[in-house]
């Protein structure tokens, strides 16, 4: 047992436990700080993979911007806790169980399937790479991605310019 | 697209890994699909509208586990590209998804997406 | 392994109680500087036993006075939320300070020591991650307490604090583009030519905006001076930390100043060479002694700027941010990478 299997040991069940944290709270603002406990815990998880740049931006981004976002919402709105109230549709809580389960088994099945050998061979000159460095993601993002790239620029204007007509009140 | 040399600028800021990774890539991906998985079963479980927005970003939090942990793995960066771009995907989609939320309660002082249904026959 | 793990607990020791005794004489610092410059004296009594220590133990005596007020908990007031938000308003405070360097390495009993816990190739993201995680105590700590006020002036403070972050983050990729790098050490390293006095405020002189730029959005992320509404106290009773009483009021007031401390020490790092300062190569000791000497200097002027200005009203300062001082930090950014493109 080493120090990276045991943090990753760590961190990967604090992210399971917050996520099923979301399903098993009533009130939203439980849930949308049990989703933020999952952020930070990938988040660590990023590092373990030498995944620098994307694990701060995980958390200045999602941690940091969104979920202030989905907790101002909740505080806006007053968000009353869920009722135990008589479902219209009965039958999707019933699906929902055998669906979980088929995705695991499905799971274990790719997962006992795929021996380890036949992946690829992670060689030093592969693992030796800056791949996961502010450098690296910035070449990538400037030259090989920059089409993406302009595109979700294109796309963050659009999702301003809807947020702000949709969250108008009328006679503004 | 592949990095293969590290370059001129910062080779000393690099983490060098002198060995091979000791947690094996299944780990990483038996942990998303688990992410994966929960968020699914919250979107068929909850009613209230925030915590069923908030189960679709765990399912995208899931697969930017993925994506993540396979570049790591293989040395690509197109990965590590591809999850900085669903981030900022998620963030408009939150921008706008939480904008219809607001716009329904103002409408029907109730959250619960059972009684969303007056477009239903 | 086991020598590297002990160096880290004990700088993150040294760091911390160093940082706690500086917090509290920062705060006796901000009441003598305001009495001094509304023209009066400030604490000068308080002292030890029968030593006369000129108001020198005024701190110890607010500290011994918060530790025995009654810890009050609000009937209504969602209990777990209010018991945390404090603590999730210091945790990221005192974060922020294990990637700041402090000096050069020095040699103890033939062993070379750092002077900063660790070196992190993304120190610069570490901070404004932090900063942006320190949001959640303000936003929390207003909600749980159940009351109008604490509501408004939580959601006010934090809806400051995100609008401000985008102009501190475009002001410091002006920084990055000179630097080239993330690394607090290493920027601190390009820092040290011309005898010590090669700090980035002086070598490009476009900076001394972006310095502007980068110390008022530090201001306005700090709930500071005329970015102070959300706590001021003559407006919303005192904002998001209206029902806090006691140790958890403590915790809140250590992480404004411990925020402050921060700030100065970024714009420090970033702005005016860090440890660096002439004979800072061939002293180790006198890196600390420079880097304390300005990060107090950067705290005065935020002392002296807030007894002097008044402060902006909410949408003036929410208009400030987002048309005046992000647009300004754009400009900045472009004239930078122009400059370098053209004169690299």
């Amino acid at each position: 047992m080493t120090l990276e299997k045991a943090l990753f040991i760590v961190f990967a069940v604090i992210a399971i436990a917050s996520a099923l944290n979301i399903l098993l709270q009533r009130n939203p603002m439980y849930g949308a700080l049990s989703l933020i406990g999952t952020l930070l815990s990938l988040s660590a998880l990023y590092l373990t993979v030498r995944a620098q740049f994307i694990a701060a931006i995980q958390i200045v981004v999602y941690a940091g911007a969104i979920m202030v976002l989905f907790i101002f919402v909740v505080m806006l709105l007053n968000v009353p806790k869920e009722q135990p109230q008589i479902e219209k549709q009965k039958g999707l809580r019933y699906l929902a169980i055998p669906f979980a389960g088929a995705m695991i088994a499905e799971m274990f099945f790719v997962l006992r399937s795929v021996p380890p050998r036949a992946l690829p061979a992670v060689t030093s000159a592969i693992a030796d790479q800056a791949v996961g460095t502010t450098w690296s993601i910035g070449v990538g993002l400037f030259t090989g991605y920059l089409l993406p790239f302009e595109v979700t620029s294109v796309l963050i204007l659009m999702a301003v310019v809807g947020a702000m007509v949709l969250a108008r009140r009328e006679g503004d | 697209m592949r990095i293969v040399d590290c370059g001129t600028s910062n080779p000393q800021s690099a983490i060098r890994n002198p060995q091979l990774d000791m947690v094996p890539l299944s780990w990483y991906l038996a942990v998303s699909a688990l992410l994966f998985t929960i968020g699914a079963v919250g979107v068929f479980i909850k009613r209230n509208a925030i915590t069923i927005f908030l189960c679709i970003e765990l399912m995208l939090n899931a697969v930017n586990l993925s994506f993540v942990s396979l570049s790591g793995f293989f040395g690509d960066v197109g990965g590590q590209l591809f999850v900085f771009i669903v981030m900022t995907v998620a963030a408009a989609e939150a921008a706008v998804g939480l904008a219809i939320i607001i716009s329904v309660f103002r409408n029907r002082e109730s959250l619960n997406v059972d009684e969303v249904d007056t477009l239903k026959l | 392994m086991t020598n590297l793990l002990l160096e880290w607990v004990i700088k993150t020791i040294v760091i911390l109680l160093i940082l706690v005794t500086a917090v509290a004489y920062v705060t006796l610092m901000e009441r003598k500087v305001m009495a001094f410059i509304q023209m009066r004296v400030g604490p000068n009594r308080v002292g030890l036993g029968k030593f006369h220590l000129w108001g020198l133990m005024q701190p110890l005596a607010d500290g011994l006075k918060m530790i025995f007020k009654e810890d009050i908990i609000p009937l209504q007031a969602n209990r777990f939320l209010y018991i945390v938000a404090p603590a999730l308003s210091l945790i990221p405070a005192l974060m922020t300070f294990i990637v700041i360097p402090y000096g050069d390495k020095i040699t103890i009993f033939g062993r070379t020591i750092e002077m900063h816990v660790t070196h992190m190739n993304v120190g610069l993201l570490y901070v404004l991650a932090l900063t942006s995680v320190g949001v959640y105590g303000i936003v929390l700590a207003g909600w749980s307490s159940n009351n109008k006020y604490s509501l408004l002036g939580g959601l006010r403070s934090s809806a400051q604090m995100i609008s401000y972050e985008l102009a501190l983050g475009l002001s410091i990729v002006s920084v990055l583009l000179y630097t080239g790098s993330l690394d607090l050490v290493e920027i601190v390293d390009a820092q040290a030519g011309f005898h010590g006095l090669g700090w980035n405020f002086f070598r490009y002189p476009l900076l001394i905006l972006v310095f502007v730029i980068f110390y008022i959005a530090s201001l306005a992320e700090t709930n500071r001076t005329p970015f102070d509404l959300p706590e001021a106290d003559s407006e919303l009773v005192a904002g998001y930390h209206t029902e806090y009483s006691s140790m958890k009021f403590v915790m809140f007031q250590m992480a404004e100043y411990l925020n402050l401390i921060t700030a100065s020490s970024m714009a420090t790092t970033l702005f005016f060479g860090g440890w660096n300062g002439p004979f800072a190569g061939r002293l180790p000791l006198l890196g600390p002694v420079y880097f304390t000497l300005k990060v107090l200097g950067l705290i005065f002027l935020a002392m002296w700027i807030r007894y002097t200005v008044p402060r902006f009203r909410y949408d003036q300062l929410m208009r400030f941010g987002w048309k005046f001082l992000l647009p300004a930090s754009i400009v900045n950014v472009i004239i930078s990478s122009t400059l370098i493109l053209f004169w690299r």
